[in-house]
């Protein structure tokens, strides 16, 4: 039983990291119709600059922040320079970019820093906690409560707030927000810069796991997109609910299924994108769109 | 009504599709305080018109809305001037509620207050939407959706609201029942109204002054009781 709870509890913490992953994905999908496979590659570029300021001596606490800040200015920029001249290009030439902005960031990654893994270090202590007789991971349950957090954070401002209203709108509806009054192009810009402010975090949650190295985002990429198709790429919920179940089931299965292991994974992962997309293409939280004329 | 004090002159207006030109330069008089009807067959280019006014179809020639030039103004730049635009087939922003819609009318308001008692005096209006305010939009009639496009685009509190066939598909009661509404706008809030209508018959009745465009030019303009009272008129034009 303990060691059920436990395995549960982990696999909601890669599952959180997952799930954060695929609400990136799905904010830019829904806006401009394509995944952004450079969204991995921007999260491990920004969680080396973390590092960098640690190494300079500044404190955790001042470092992440500004790493997120610098995430989410920085994809803002992004978005207005390289990637506007092609939003309303075909959506081949937008994904042909973002792969070519998978391979930038990961060429300068290793440029600048190398590709000898790093220790990360983390912002959680190293004591287990205590429930009753079960002892959880610190780790697990703090990057369960930081990302829940923000994606809770996430969902009240698009929810209540105005500019959250509008980046809804004009990610679906953009010639009714223009005639409305919306910058369609600024909400685009904003919905990079908070997809990057997410995976900025994401990295610095799974750095100390995995390890810094150039390449440590890509796996996760593959999981947080099986997670937003099983979610449904439509649907920010059923990203995250998407990434919570990918991340608990595909721990329980590596802890009670010998002969799929650890081993498998990412084959899971993609088996489950395939009969996804095969049988239930809007995925579990899809919704057809309203429509009455 | 002011005699005569022009809002919106539009001048040698021609817009295009591509290659084809849609548009071949009209000319358009709006006075402020009045109901203008542009009337026509399908397809003569109304659509393409308000589309031009607001810059959602590609144009040129001359669009001055209270003096100022338009032409070269993005279309979220025209409704931050103050003219609203309920588009041909409505615009519902349909997976959103009925409440955000409106909400998303009054997107430019940056004053809550202003925006709330916005809502308020359109609930007057349409006792229904307070009721059904949490709905997903897409979920109304056609007649509620056009009541809903017409109440969010009044949100933004207009000078100038242009209205692309607001009775296309609806029952007569409710397309009365939508013209009485505009009918009490402009006179008691005082909004210029451009309507593009295939109803002749009703669009005349609203309207101060009417165009009828034939294969994108005007064919003929004038007083609409002058234009409704004469038989060979209404006939070879109007088609009633
Ligand atoms: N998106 C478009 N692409 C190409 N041609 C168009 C488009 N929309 C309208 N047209 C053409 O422009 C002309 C005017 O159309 P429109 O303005 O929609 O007329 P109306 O609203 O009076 O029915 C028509 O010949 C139509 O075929
Ligand atoms: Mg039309």
């Amino acid at each position: 039983m303990h060691d059920l709870a436990q395995q549960i509890v982990s696999g909601l913490a890669t599952g959180s990291i997952f799930a954060s992953m695929a609400l990136a994905l799905v904010l830019i999908h829904r806006s401009m119709g394509v995944i952004n496979f450079a969204q991995g590659e921007m999260a491990m570029f920004t969680t080396y600059l973390a590092w960098q300021f640690s190494q300079q001596g500044m404190p955790l606490w001042l470092a992440f922040p500004l790493t997120i800040a610098i995430a989410f200015a920085g994809a803002v920029a992004l978005e207005r320079i390289v990637v506007r001249p092609v939003e309303r290009a075909a959506p081949l030439t937008i994904v042909i970019l973002t792969l070519g902005l998978l391979i930038a960031f990961n060429g300068l990654a290793g440029w600048i820093w190398g590709y000898v893994i790093k220790a990360f270090p983390s912002p959680f202590p190293t004591t287990p906690l205590h429930f009753g007789s079960v002892a959880f991971s610190s780790q697990d349950l703090g990057i369960i409560a930081v990302s829940l957090a923000s994606l809770g954070a996430i969902s009240v401002f698009f929810k209540k707030t105005k500019v959250g209203l509008a980046m809804r709108a004009a990610a679906l509806y953009p010639e009714s927000s223009r005639t409305l009054g919306v910058r369609v192009g600024w909400m685009l810009a904003l919905g990079w810069g908070m997809a990057a402010a997410v995976g900025a975090l994401s990295g610095l949650m799974i750095a100390p796991v995995v390890l810094l190295d150039p390449n440590m985002m890509q796996g996760i990429l593959v999981y947080a997109f099986a997670a937003a198709v099983l979610g449904g790429i439509e649907s920010p919920l059923g990203a995250v609910v998407g990434g919570l179940m990918l991340g608990v089931g595909l721990n329980l299965i590596g802890a009670y299924v010998p002969f799929i292991g650890t081993d498998l994974q990412l084959t899971m992962a993609f088996a489950i994108i395939v009969v996804i997309l095969l049988f239930r293409p809007a995925g579990l939280f899809g919704r057809r769109r309203l429509l009455r004329v | 009504m002011p005699p005569n004090v022009a809002l919106l002159e539009a001048r040698a207006l021609h817009a295009r599709y591509g290659e084809i030109e849609a548009l071949h330069g009209i000319n358009l008089d709006v006075a402020q305080g009045s109901i203008v009807a542009l009337l026509g067959a399908n397809g003569s280019g109304k659509t393409t018109t308000l589309r031009a006014l607001t810059g959602a179809t590609r144009r040129s020639g001359s669009i001055l809305f209270d003096k100022r030039e338009v032409i070269g103004h993005a279309p979220e730049d025209v409704a931050r001037l103050g003219i609203a635009h309920v588009p041909e087939g409505r615009g519902t922003l349909s997976t959103l509620s009925v409440w955000e819609n409106l909400a998303m009318g009054a997107y430019t308001l940056t004053d809550a207050r202003r925006t709330r008692a916005r809502y308020e005096k359109l609930v007057a209006y349409f006792p229904w939407l307070a009721e059904r305010r949490e709905q997903p939009a897409g979920l109304l009639s056609g007649g509620e959706q056009q009541m809903l496009a017409i109440a969010r685009a009044l949100m933004m509190e207009p000078r100038l609201i242009l209205l692309d066939e607001p009775s296309l598909g609806l029952a007569p009661i409710i397309v009365s029942r939508i013209f009485e509404i505009l009918r009490t706008i402009n006179r008691d809030d005082g909004v210029t109204i451009l309507i593009a209508e295939q109803n002749a018959a009703a669009a005349l009745a609203l309207a101060d002054q009417a165009y009828v465009l034939e294969t994108g030019r005007i064919a003929l303009s004038g007083p609409s009781h002058d234009l409704a009272g004469n038989e060979q008129i209404r006939k070879s034009y109007l088609g009633y």
